[in-house]
């Protein structure tokens, strides 16, 4: 088992329950092998610092989870099926990440309290 | 044949040749992971087209320097941060 962090952008064209659904498609698909969630992260819209797929923006979504290597594969297939998604970016972490997820969890919890 | 306007100095001018010793900050700060998700921190090694800056200028270590450039190609992945730039500082 390993930790994986999965940065995946989305069409910004699509509406604010169009990106609900595909990012419930996705942790969906993960749950259902057997992956745990540990982190899940929503950016909003950003702008893209060179065009892809002639656009501009992107609507950000970062899940961390626990999973065997073998579905990983799959999982990136399926972001490729999916014309939705512009871009994605599939990352192992490593002990040092870890320990940083772990911090920036940490600090995220508590802007949220604080505001 | 030298001219009146020639200046000698007898004794060397005094230039600050002083070179300020550069460090590696990752391992002076403590810092062991390079988070590719935070692309202003990542944009103080590069150049203004955002090429990613030599050991040589930065002073980073081996070992960092290898961390840094993979955090910067991974958030230009994600468009974070440019491949080609212009005036990016």
């Amino acid at each position: 088992m390993n930790t994986y962090e999965t940065v995946f952008i989305m069409n910004p064209v699509l509406s604010e329950d169009q990106v609900k659904e595909t990012v419930k498609k996705f942790v969906g698909h993960l749950k259902t092998n057997n992956a745990t969630i540990t982190n899940e992260e929503n950016w909003g819209l950003k702008k893209l610092k060179y065009t892809i797929q002639k656009k501009k923006t992107g609507f950000y979504h970062l899940v961390e989870f626990k999973a065997d290597g073998k579905i990983i594969n799959d999982f990136e297939i399926e972001f490729n099926r999916d014309e939705r998604i512009i871009r994605w970016q599939t990352v192992r972490l490593d002990k040092f990440a870890l320990e940083y997820a772990d911090r920036r969890k940490k600090k995220l919890s508590t802007n949220a309290k604080a505001e | 044949m030298s001219t009146k306007t020639d200046i000698k100095y007898l004794s060397p001018v005094d230039i600050e040749l002083k070179q300020q010793n550069k460090y590696c900050r990752f391992k002076k700060m403590g810092i062991n992971y390079i988070d590719y998700k935070d692309p202003e921190f990542l944009m103080r090694f590069l150049n203004e087209q955002g090429k990613i800056l030599p050991r040589r200028i930065t002073g980073n270590s081996l070992k960092f320097q290898r961390r840094l450039a993979v955090a910067v190609k991974r958030a230009r992945q994600i468009a974070l941060l440019p491949y080609v730039g212009d005036n990016l500082k």
